[in-house]
C-alpha cells in the first residue's frame, strides 16, 4: 500500500486548542530524544500535554525500512489534553520509510519536514515506494519543508572535526532547532540541557549546540519564514508548584517507593527483563532510594517466588512483568493467595497472544488477571488511568495488599508505561503514614486467625520469638494453619478467601462519574483508555448528548454500586483495547444490555473513532 | 508449638513440631530428619531465626515437622523463595529442603542460580533417584535401565550428577551423605550450617516403596566399608578394611584410581591428601563410577566467596537517596 496523504477530511479532527507533532525516523535517529525536548519546552510553558512513543520490537532494525521506523508523538495545548492526539499537525520524517508509515496520520494542510538527502533511489526503494513521493504530487494539500538536513548538519559541525558518522548523529538537534523556531522558542533551555547532560567542554556538546543553532537559524537565513506559518506556544497557568514530565513507569516506581516508605517497609522489586515492563525495574535500580532495591531473577517464576520470599521475611515484595511473564508467575501467585501474604504484581500489558506485539499496547489480560490461576484464587485487580495516576494506584495497591494480606495486581499497559504527561510533584510529607504492625508476642497464637473486619490474618516475620509456625500451599486449617484435608475446612477457607477480597470494596469505593448522573449514555472504560474517552465525552457533551463517563480503576472486586449507576442511562457502552473482556464481565450481572467498543490494533483509541461510534449508538434511540 | 522461654540447652527433640510425621514407615527421610534435628541441637540453633523452605515432594514435607519457621512452597522453586527471604533478612538461618525431581528437573534453573549467587543457606538434596510422591516415575537422577511406570523397559536417559552440576554452577560447599550413615552425616550438616555461602549436601536416601535398595551396592553393611570413602580435609584419601585402600590420580590425570596398600605399602606415596579447595579433584571425586569405585562422602569441596546476601545488604545500605529529591531531579519547572 502506497502512503497517500490523509483521507480524513472531517473538521472534527482539527481542534484549535492543541498541536500535535510527530517525529519519525530510524530507531537510531534520536527521534524519542528530540520529541522529549519539545515536550519539555511545551511543559515549561504550562501547557497540558500527552506523549506517545511508538517503537519497533527490534532494537536496531535495518536502516531505512518501514519496520524499523520509530516515532514519538507529542500533543500540547491549553485545553484538556488527555490523549496524545489522533492526527499530527506536523510530521518530521527523517527518511522515506518514516514518511510512508506516518503520512496517513497527518491532517490536511499539515506540515511535513523532510531530510531530502535520504530521498535517493536507494532510500525510496527500501521504503517500498515505486517512485519518489516528493515528485509525484502525493503530498498535495500539505505544507512541505524539504531540505538536505544531513548536509546542513555536517556543515554546521565541520569545525569540531567530527567524522561523517558522528556529525550525522547531530541531525536530530538540527531538526529540533527548526521545530523550536516554528514554535517561536529560543534554544537556551536545550543548550542548558545539553551542557548539563554531556558536559560543557565536551566536543559532542559543542557540535550538538552548533547543529541546534543552525537548524534554528535556517528559516531566517533562507527566507523560509515567509512561507511557513509560525506557531506560538502560549503560556498558561496551571496549579502552582514544581512540575515535571512523568511516564507511567516512573510514576509506578515513585508510587511503589512512596507506598513502602509510608508503611515503613523495605521494598524489593524482583523481576526478569521483558518488554515493555523493564523500565520500572530500570528506574528503581537507578534511583537508589533508601530501603528500596531490585533483584533481577533468573526467570519470571523465580522473580515472583523471590518477591513472595521478600514479603514472607517482612519486606514488601513486588514483581513486574508483561503478559508472557505473568503467565509464568501464575502458580506462584496462587501460593501467595493461599498463604495470604502481601504481594504486588504489575502487568504492563502488551498485545498477545504469545509473543504477540511486544512493544504495542493492549488490555487483553483482564480475564487473566481476575481468573488466570488454578483453583478458586481471588485477588485484587487495579488499573491506573494515566501516567500520573500510576503514582496513586501503586500506593493504593500497597495499602490494600498489607491491610488484607493479599496479592494485588496492577494492570498497566505498553502505552501507559511509556507515555508521559506533566506532573505536579507531590509533597510526600503530606501523605499519611500507616506503619505495618507485625504480629508478635502472643499466647496461644494461631497463624490463620483473622481480623473480623478485614478477614486478614496477621503478618508474622520469621525471627519473631515464640511465633514459629509453618505455612505452605497445602490447604490449611482455618485457625492453626496446619495441613488439613477436611472437606468442610476447605469449603470454609475457599469462602474466606473470596469474602476477604469482596471486603476490599470498602477501600475502593470512589467511583467518579464525569457528566450527568442520568442520561442517554454511560461510557465505561478502564486503564489507559481514559484519555480518548474523556475527550470524546467532553466533545459530545457539547452536542447536547447527555453522556457520562466512568473510568474504573478497580476491576476486581467490582463495586456493587455499579449496578444502580448503570440503571440511570439508556445506553451503556464499554470501551476497551481487547475483544470485550470487561464488557462480558459487566454483562453477566451488572449491565446485561451493555454494548461493546473494542480495538486491538496495538495502538490507543482515536478520539475521532470513538466519537463516531458513540454517535452511532446514540442514534439507535431510546 | 513452642511459645515458652527456651531452656538454655536445646535437645534434638526440642526442634520437633507437634505435627505427626507422615512419611512411609522405613523411609530414609526419618533418619535425615533426625540428623537435621541433631545438627540444630549440636549448633544450638535458635528456632526463631531458623527457616526451613521446601519445594514439592516427599522430602519437602520436612518443614512441617520442625519447631522452627517453615515454608512449604511450590515445585522446584524453594531456592527462589529462599533468595527473597535472605536478601530481606540475612540474619535468618535458611535451610532449603529438596529432592532430585524438585532440584534437578523442574527446579534445575533455580538450583544452579542459587549456587552461582552463593546465597548463604543450606541446601539438603534428598536424592532417592525417583519421583516418590507422584508414585514412582523415573527422575533425572535415575540410572539408565531404571524400570518405572513411565520407563517400562528401563530408562533410556543418562542421569544428572547433582555434585558435578553444583561444581560447574560455582558452588562453594559441596558434600555428600547417606541416610544409612547418620553418624557421618551429622558432622557434615554441622559444617554445612557453619559454612558462609550456599552449602549443598546431597543425601542418598532410600525410597522403600518405589526404588528400594537402589543404593545397596555401597550402603549394605557387608560392603559399606569397601564402597564408601569418608573424606576429611588434610587427610589421605583412605578407605576399606583397615584403611588399606587409597585414592590416587591415574596416569592420564583423567580420573581417580584405587591404590592397594596391602600388596604394596609404597603406594601410600601416591594416595591423595584431601584438599577441599581443589576443584579439579572435587570433580573427579564426584564423578567416580559406583560400580568400580567407592562413593565419596563427606565434604568434597569448600571455599570462601562473598555471598549474595552480604553483597546485597551492602548495596542496599549504600542507597541513601530520598524520594522527594529524586522526583525533583532532572528537568522541572515551577509555576
Amino acid at each position: 500500500m502506497d502512503g497517500n496523504p490523509s483521507k480524513v477530511n472531517d473538521d472534527d479532527i482539527k481542534d484549535d486548542w492543541s498541536t500535535t507533532v510527530r517525529f519519525a525516523g530510524d530507531s537510531g535517529d534520536g527521534m524519542q530524544l528530540t520529541g522529549g525536548r519539545l515536550t519539555f519546552e511545551a511543559a515549561i510553558s504550562g501547557m497540558g500535554l500527552a506523549t506517545f512513543p511508538d517503537y519497533p520490537a527490534e532494537i536496531r532494525a535495518p536502516a531505512g525500512t518501514t519496520f524499523g521506523v520509530s516515532s514519538f508523538q507529542v500533543r500540547f495545548g491549553e485545553g484538556l489534553i488527555a490523549s496524545s492526539g489522533d492526527h499530527a499537525d506536523i510530521l518530521v520524517a527523517m527518511n522515506p520509510a518514516a514518511l510512508k508509515v506516518n503520512i496517513k496520520e497527518v491532517i490536511p494542510g499539515g506540515l511535513i519536514i523532510i531530510d531530502s538527502s535520504s530521498f535517493n533511489d536507494r532510500g525510496i526503494k527500501k521504503a517500498g515506494y515505486k517512485e519518489n513521493p516528493l515528485n509525484n504530487n502525493s503530498l498535495a494539500g500539505l505544507q512541505l519543508i524539504s531540505t538536505d538536513i544531513s548536509h546542513l548538519t555536517i556543515e554546521a559541525v565541520k569545525e569540531f572535526g567530527l567524522g561523517n558518522k558522528d556529525g550525522l548523529r547531530c541531525r536530530n538537534m538540527w531538526t529540533l532547532g527548526l521545530i523550536l523556531w516554528l514554535f517561536s522558542k529560543d534554544t537556551n533551555e536545550t543548550i542548558d540541557w545539553l551542557e548539563n547532560k554531556f558536559g560543557k567542554e565536551n566536543i559532542l556538546t559543542k557540535a550538538n549546540i552548533a547543529a541546534l543553532n543552525a537548524g534554528h537559524g535556517y528559516p531566517e537565513n533562507t527566507e523560509l519564514s515567509e512561507d511557513i506559518l509560525r506557531k506560538v506556544i502560549p503560556t498558561v497557568t496551571p496549579a502552582p508548584g514544581k512540575w515535571r514530565a512523568i511516564t507511567g513507569a516512573e510514576s509506578l516506581a515513585f508510587g511503589l517507593a512512596t507506598g513502602a516508605k509510608k508503611s515503613k517497609l523495605n521494598l524489593t522489586l524482583c523481576s526478569y527483563p521483558i518488554t515493555p515492563a523493564s523500565p520500572i525495574m530500570h528506574y528503581l535500580a537507578h534511583y537508589e532510594l533508601e530501603g528500596i532495591s531490585i533483584f533481577q531473577a533468573e526467570d519470571e517464576i523465580a522473580a515472583c517466588c523471590s518477591a513472595i520470599g521478600v514479603s514472607y521475611a517482612g519486606g514488601l515484595g513486588v514483581t513486574s512483568s508483561s503478559g508472557p511473564g505473568i503467565s509464568l508467575k501464575a502458580e506462584a501467585i496462587g501460593l501467595a493467595i493461599s498463604i495470604e501474604l502481601p504481594l504486588i504484581i504489575i502487568n504492563s500489558q502488551r498485545a498477545g497472544p504469545s509473543t504477540g506485539l511486544p512493544t504495542r499496547t493492549e488490555q487483553s489480560d483482564l480475564m487473566q488477571a481476575i481468573h488466570g490461576r488454578h483453583g478458586e484464587a481471588p485477588l485484587v485487580v487495579l488499573a491506573p488511568k494515566s501516567p500520573s495516576h500510576c503514582f496513586e494506584i501503586a500506593q493504593k495497591a500497597i495499602q490494600i495488599a498489607i491491610k488484607y494480606m493479599t496479592p494485588v495486581m496492577i494492570l498497566s499497559d505498553a502505552y501507559l508505561t511509556n507515555a508521559s504527561e506533566p506532573w505536579l510533584i507531590p509533597d510526600i510529607s503530606k501523605i499519611k503514614e500507616s506503619p505495618v504492625s507485625f504480629g508478635e508476642n502472643q499466647e496461644n497464637f494461631m497463624p490463620f486467625e483473622r481480623n473480623s473486619s478485614t478477614l486478614a490474618r496477621q503478618w508474622i516475620k520469621p525471627g519473631t520469638k515464640g511465633m514459629e509456625h509453618r505455612i505452605g500451599g497445602l490447604e490449611k486449617d482455618s485457625l492453626t494453619g496446619n495441613i488439613s484435608y477436611d472437606p468442610e475446612n476447605h469449603e470454609k477457607m475457599t469462602n474466606l478467601r473470596r469474602q476477604k477480597i469482596e471486603r476490599v470494596q470498602k477501600d475502593i469505593d470512589d467511583i467518579v462519574i464525569t457528566g450527568p448522573l442520568k442520561g442517554d449514555m454511560l461510557i465505561i472504560g478502564w486503564g489507559s483508555t481514559n484519555g480518548p474517552i474523556s475527550e470524546a465525552q467532553i466533545n459530545l457533551s457539547k452536542n447536547s448528548i447527555k453522556i457520562a463517563h466512568i473510568q474504573l480503576s478497580c476491576l476486581w472486586p467490582l463495586s456493587e454500586k455499579l449496578k444502580n449507576i448503570v440503571a440511570q442511562y439508556t445506553h451503556i457502552v464499554v470501551v476497551e483495547m481487547n475483544d470485550g473482556q470487561l464488557f462480558n464481565l459487566l454483562r453477566a450481572e451488572i449491565a446485561p444490555n451493555a454494548k461493546s467498543i473494542t480495538q486491538v490494533s496495538g495502538k490507543p483509541f482515536r478520539v475521532l473513532d470513538l466519537l463516531e461510534k458513540f454517535k452511532t449508538i446514540n442514534k439507535l434511540g431510546k | 508449638m513452642s511459645i515458652n522461654e527456651k531452656p538454655s540447652q536445646l535437645k534434638p527433640a526440642d526442634y520437633a513440631s507437634d505435627q505427626e510425621v507422615r512419611w512411609c514407615p522405613g523411609c530414609g527421610d526419618y533418619a535425615i530428619l533426625n540428623a537435621v534435628k541433631k545438627t540444630l541441637a549440636d549448633n544450638q540453633s535458635d528456632t526463631k531465626n531458623t527457616v526451613f523452605v521446601s519445594g514439592i515432594g516427599c522430602a519437602s514435607r520436612l518443614p512441617y515437622y520442625m519447631a522452627t519457621y517453615g515454608f512449604h512452597t511450590i515445585h522446584g522453586r524453594a531456592p527462589a523463595f529462599a533468595t527473597g527471604i535472605k536478601i530481606t533478612n540475612p540474619e535468618l538461618d535458611v535451610w532449603i529442603i529438596t529432592g532430585d525431581g524438585d532440584s534437578l528437573s523442574i527446579g534445575g534453573n533455580h538450583f544452579i542460580h542459587v549456587l552461582r549467587r552463593n546465597l548463604n543457606c543450606q541446601i539438603l538434596l534428598f536424592n532417592n533417584e525417583i519421583y516418590g510422591l507422584t508414585k514412582g516415575q523415573a527422575s533425572p537422577a535415575s540410572r539408565i535401565g531404571t524400570v518405572s511406570p513411565t520407563t517400562l523397559r528401563g530408562s533410556i536417559e543418562a542421569p544428572l550428577s547433582a555434585c558435578e552440576l553444583a561444581l560447574s554452577s560455582g558452588a562453594t560447599f559441596i558434600a555428600r551423605g547417606v541416610d544409612t550413615a547418620i553418624k557421618q552425616l551429622v558432622p557434615t550438616l554441622r559444617e554445612a550450617q557453619k559454612h558462609i555461602g550456599a552449602s549443598l549436601v546431597e543425601i542418598y536416601q532410600n525410597c522403600i516403596v518405589y526404588n528400594d535398595d537402589v543404593f545397596k551396592s555401597f550402603t549394605d553393611k557387608s560392603v559399606a566399608i569397601e564402597k564408601q570413602i569418608h573424606l576429611e580435609d588434610g587427610k589421605p584419601m583412605l578407605f576399606g578394611q583397615d584403611n588399606l585402600k587409597g585414592l590416587a590420580i591415574n596416569k592420564n590425570y583423567s580420573a581417580l584410581e584405587i591404590m592397594d596398600l596391602d600388596k604394596n605399602p609404597n603406594n601410600i606415596n601416591r594416595v591423595l591428601i584431601h584438599d577441599t579447595k581443589n576443584k579439579t579433584i572435587a570433580y573427579l571425586l564426584s564423578q567416580m563410577n559406583q560400580s568400580t569405585m567407592p562413593v565419596a562422602l563427606g565434604i568434597i569441596y569448600c571455599i570462601e566467596k562473598p555471598t549474595l546476601d552480604s553483597n546485597y545488604t551492602a548495596k542496599l545500605n549504600s542507597h541513601k537517596n530520598n524520594i522527594s529529591k529524586i522526583m525533583e531531579k532532572g528537568q522541572t519547572w515551577t509555576i
